[in-house]
């Protein structure tokens, strides 16, 4: 049977008055829509604090520089039909003219970057994808089976099926 | 024939009340969604760090163990790849309180610490990742992050934890 008295007595409550409990919990200051003012926030941060904080701040947006922005690529490499057709560095200026399925395409290397620039193919993509800099980026015409891939130290992706 | 009762301290009746609030809290952070996994607000940090301010290093460190274990097995994660992040997040938090807690208390409050920890419990779990769970390069993907998250929980939980200390003086 539920014997409610001797359960309260277990729990040290021998009645239930509200005035038992921490009459704090239910006083209106807990409530206060003030709650969030700057000063309430800030009155326990220390100096040192500020500190650690600012330091954190510039270490989250260093992380993000060095880890977030892709690295600049060495080389291009150029598929035909899906075989290597040709590894350039993009430390040069040269356009590449590529014999593919549909005809000649160009490829230009200029400044650490490559375009498609020329390509037969009717929806133009490749050309649009603009120019490439970063390692992994990729740029591809599929009728015309020409890809261009650029190749840095270390490969963002294993590996990539067109 | 010998007394097998095992006599408890008064510490130990402490250990087990901090733990079980910081358990409590744990349970309450699991049905929390999370947009990425391990991004989580750690809110039963507030306990171990309000432990390492009351009753020392080795009651919090006890806490914050005896959390991982116990909320682990509640929540069915005993010896799953989320109870050794966990573990190795909460041992390497632990060890950078151990050194942060010896910094002056006078320019350095609860939020400090928190954060420090915060940073610790992350690289303790990224490199652990790194090493055992997922060995891929792309891994440095997620490190900035986890990084922000632990600037802004660990803030938060610091914010939390100063004013309870506050309060309680």
């Amino acid at each position: 049977m539920f014997n409610l008295p001797r359960y309260l007595k277990l729990l040290n409550l021998t009645s239930l008055n509200p005035k038992l409990f921490n009459p704090k919990l239910f006083s209106p200051k807990l409530f206060n829509p003030k709650l969030f003012n700057p000063k309430l926030i800030t009155q326990h941060v220390l100096f040192g604090d500020w500190l650690v904080l600012v330091a954190g701040v510039f270490c989250v947006l260093y992380l993000f520089q060095t880890l977030w922005s892709g690295e600049h690529a060495a080389k291009v490499q150029i598929r035909l039909s899906d075989k290597i057709y040709a590894t350039y560095s993009l430390n040069q200026q040269r356009e590449v003219h590529v014999h593919g399925k549909l005809g000649d395409a160009v490829i230009v290397i200029a400044q650490g970057k490559a375009r498609f620039s020329k390509s037969p193919c009717t929806t133009q993509y490749c050309v649009h994808q603009g120019w490439l800099s970063h390692a992994g980026q990729a740029a591809i015409c599929l009728p015309n089976q020409i890809s261009l891939e650029l190749i840095g130290d270390a490969k963002p992706y294993d590996s990539l099926n067109y | 024939m010998k007394n097998t009762h095992i006599q408890t301290t008064v510490d130990d009746h402490r250990i087990a009340k901090l733990a079980a609030f910081a358990i409590a809290l744990h349970m309450v952070e699991a049905v929390i969604p999370s947009p990425l996994p391990g991004v989580k607000p750690g809110i039963a940090n507030i306990v171990t760090l309000y432990v390492l301010y009351q009753y020392g290093f080795a009651t919090a460190a006890w806490v914050s163990i005896l959390r991982v274990f116990a909320s682990s097995l509640l929540l069915g994660q005993f010896l799953s790849p989320t109870f050794i992040l966990s573990l190795s997040g909460a041992v390497v938090s632990l060890a950078v309180l151990w050194l942060a807690m010896h910094l002056p208390k006078r320019y350095f409050g609860a939020v400090s610490l928190s954060i420090l920890a915060a940073f610790g419990h992350i690289a303790g779990q990224l490199l652990l990742v790194r090493f055992w769970l997922i060995p891929h390069a792309g891994v440095a993907y997620l490190i900035p992050v986890f990084a922000l998250a632990a600037l802004f929980f660990g803030l938060i939980n610091g914010l939390i934890t100063a004013k309870l200390l506050y309060n309680k003086r």
